[in-house]
């Protein structure tokens, strides 16, 4: 829609395309719209926020809450134990997060694999999908954390941080398999049938051709898994570890102040906004983000 | 028009917030115990927090209601002392988290094992101190801590206490172990840790220690106490800050310490501490 203003150069080249009075008066229309319904916007918002404010300071209160929740003392004593308890949570996230991805694709593999004798590796990846994305994540912590050192079996691990994160995996895997297989199946059929009538064997075409399909489909769902199961990664706090929750509860009861669990609440949304941005950024570089609006009149969405 | 639909939004907004704005508090004069009008929750009745469950030898079978154990004893003791018959006395559970929460409170006082410190003094109100406890060590015959003799010895094992207590922070503070203390929700799941094997001894306070010894744990074996905290832990009843019942609360608790009644509870429910050394 951008035109240049003033008339066109005139030469022995014919004249260039100018907007007739008509078209630049339509358009001198669409931007003072455009102009209005912005400063709307930015009003109605600064109002809307304005109140709230004001609202909120102005309950009586708002003084204790302030100095219950946002107590600047209290927050960077308890940073450097926040702090540490979040790496913690970095740390198993991201092993957690490999062993997921490997474990999660191998099941949904299994699930699609086609052929009566592999009936029972479906039959087995569909009840492991079934009962670890049935049971909630707390139990199955609960279970494995506190029951598997219980049998008291050689090899078996006693540490809080390793029983945790295989519960983590345990329950993580059975739903990230489920995006995955979602993936897989949302490929076209045409697809394997083209990559067959090219020779290649059925394993093949999964692997060169469906599966950089479904991957790349998936993408968005397994980021929020990924911003799901870093958060989640506290809970293996109830097994003994301490990781950035726990250290701000910790503080919370020393100092019978809540500020802890808003420093790591902070901390916590540092750490995933910047990862979906990361996402986003590979995904642009891979082409992949956005790829439709290339298309003739596939403009942005309204 | 648009600005007449902004406005109706502002209007709505300020509608909305003025709804759920709270009513002021009522903070009324200072009332002495012996008026019989003090400024509790429920006109005529005073309502005690305790956490839910509550454990021996606080309180005998999850039940406050009863007036068995230590703290349930202790809070109609303070009721009577305040002027309340043992019925108009009424029982809610609160967790820590709810006990220290700025909001209205759901209790006049909560008895729940919360020591006394400086930092928690600025956010909430205690009254003088009903127990005074130290910190003890709890392992199972056959662990690597059985043989623990010495704050060294432990600081070569897992250690676990409950998250919030002074139990964790004793722990860490005197025994330094190499391994970072283990924090858990409640002290049934520091027991179930000691019986797993997650870790292989644990800090709780001393009545404590003495009770599930005796009757929870099976081959329990109380190692001693923790130095560091002997004498310097002292337990509390915790009111909203400024709370003007304070002065009446603390007063009762002074009276019954004076009397004998808190020390003659005390004999009743919490176990002997002899046979408890202190570890060095």
């Amino acid at each position: 829609m951008s035109s240049p203003d003033g008339p066109a150069p005139t030469g022995s080249t014919p004249p260039a395309w100018t907007p007739s009075a008509r078209q630049r008066e339509r358009d001198a229309y669409r931007r003072t719209r455009a102009r209005r319904s912005t400063a709307v916007a930015l009003l109605s918002t600064v109002t809307l926020a304005a109140v709230a404010v004001l609202g909120v300071r102005a309950s009586p209160g708002w003084p204790r809450v302030r100095a219950s929740f946002f107590d600047l003392d209290v927050a960077l004593a308890s940073l450097p134990a926040v702090l540490e308890g979040l790496w913690l949570n970095v740390r198993v996230m991201a092993v957690c997060a490999v062993v997921i991805v490997v474990v999660a694709l191998a099941l949904a593999l299994a699930r699609t694999v086609r052929g009566p004798a592999f009936l029972p590796l479906r039959l087995l990846a569909t009840g492991y999908v079934d009962v670890f994305r049935g049971l909630p994540l707390i139990l199955v912590l609960l279970l494995v954390g506190f029951g598997l050192p219980g049998l008291r079996l050689q090899g078996v691990p006693t540490d809080a941080v390793v029983l945790g994160g295989l519960a983590l995996v345990l329950t993580y895997s059975a739903y990230v398999a489920e995006v995955f297989r979602a993936g897989i199946e949302s490929v076209h059929p045409s697809q394997v049938a083209a990559a067959r009538s090219l020779g290649l064997s059925r394993g093949q075409a999964m692997r060169h051709v469906v599966l950089p399909q479904a991957v790349r489909r998936v993408v968005p769902p397994l980021m929020n898994d990924l911003v799901s199961l870093s958060k989640d990664s506290g809970l293996i706090s109830i097994l003994g570890a301490i990781d950035a929750v726990r250290a701000a509860q910790i503080a919370t009861a020393e100092y019978a102040n809540f500020t802890p669990y808003v420093v790591a609440g902070v901390l916590f949304v540092l750490i995933t906004i910047p990862l979906a941005r990361v996402t986003d950024v590979l995904a642009r570089r891979s082409g992949w983000l956005g790829a439709q609006s290339g298309l003739a009149g596939a403009g942005a969405m309204r | 028009m648009r600005t007449a639909r902004l406005t109706a939004l502002a209007a709505v907004a300020a509608l909305a917030l003025a709804a759920c704005a709270p009513v002021d508090e009522t903070a009324g004069p200072a009332a002495t115990a012996t008026d019989g009008a003090l400024p509790t929750l429920t006109d005529g009745v005073l309502t005690v927090a305790t956490s839910n469950p509550a454990y021996e030898p606080w309180v005998v079978g999850d039940d406050p209601s009863s007036g068995e154990g230590f703290e349930a004893a202790v809070a109609y003791a303070v009721a009577a002392e305040l002027g309340f018959a043992a019925e108009d006395v009424t029982w809610v559970e609160a967790s820590f988290d709810q006990i220290i929460a700025p909001g209205a409170k759901s209790f006049d006082i909560a008895v729940n094992q919360v020591s006394i410190s400086p930092e928690r003094a600025e956010n909430l109100d205690f009254s003088s101190p009903y127990y005074e406890t130290t910190q003890a060590v709890v392992t199972l015959e056959g662990s690597p801590a059985a043989d623990a003799t010495s704050l060294a010895d432990l600081a070569e094992v897992r250690i676990g206490a409950m998250v919030g207590t002074t139990s964790l922070t004793a722990a860490q503070d005197a025994i330094d172990p190499s391994t970072a203390v283990s924090a858990f929700n409640d002290n049934d799941q520091v027991k179930q840790a000691l019986t797993s094997g997650l870790v292989d001894a644990v800090v709780v306070d001393l009545p404590t220690a003495l009770y599930i010894t005796a009757a929870e744990l099976d081959g329990g074996v109380l190692l001693g106490q923790l130095p560091d905290s002997a004498g310097g832990d002292t337990f509390g009843l915790v009111l909203d800050q400024g709370s003007a019942l304070t002065p009446a609360v603390t007063a009762a608790v002074d009276a019954l310490r004076e009397d004998g009644t808190l020390a003659a509870l005390e004999q009743e429910w919490l176990t002997d501490a002899a046979g408890a050394p202190v570890l060095e």
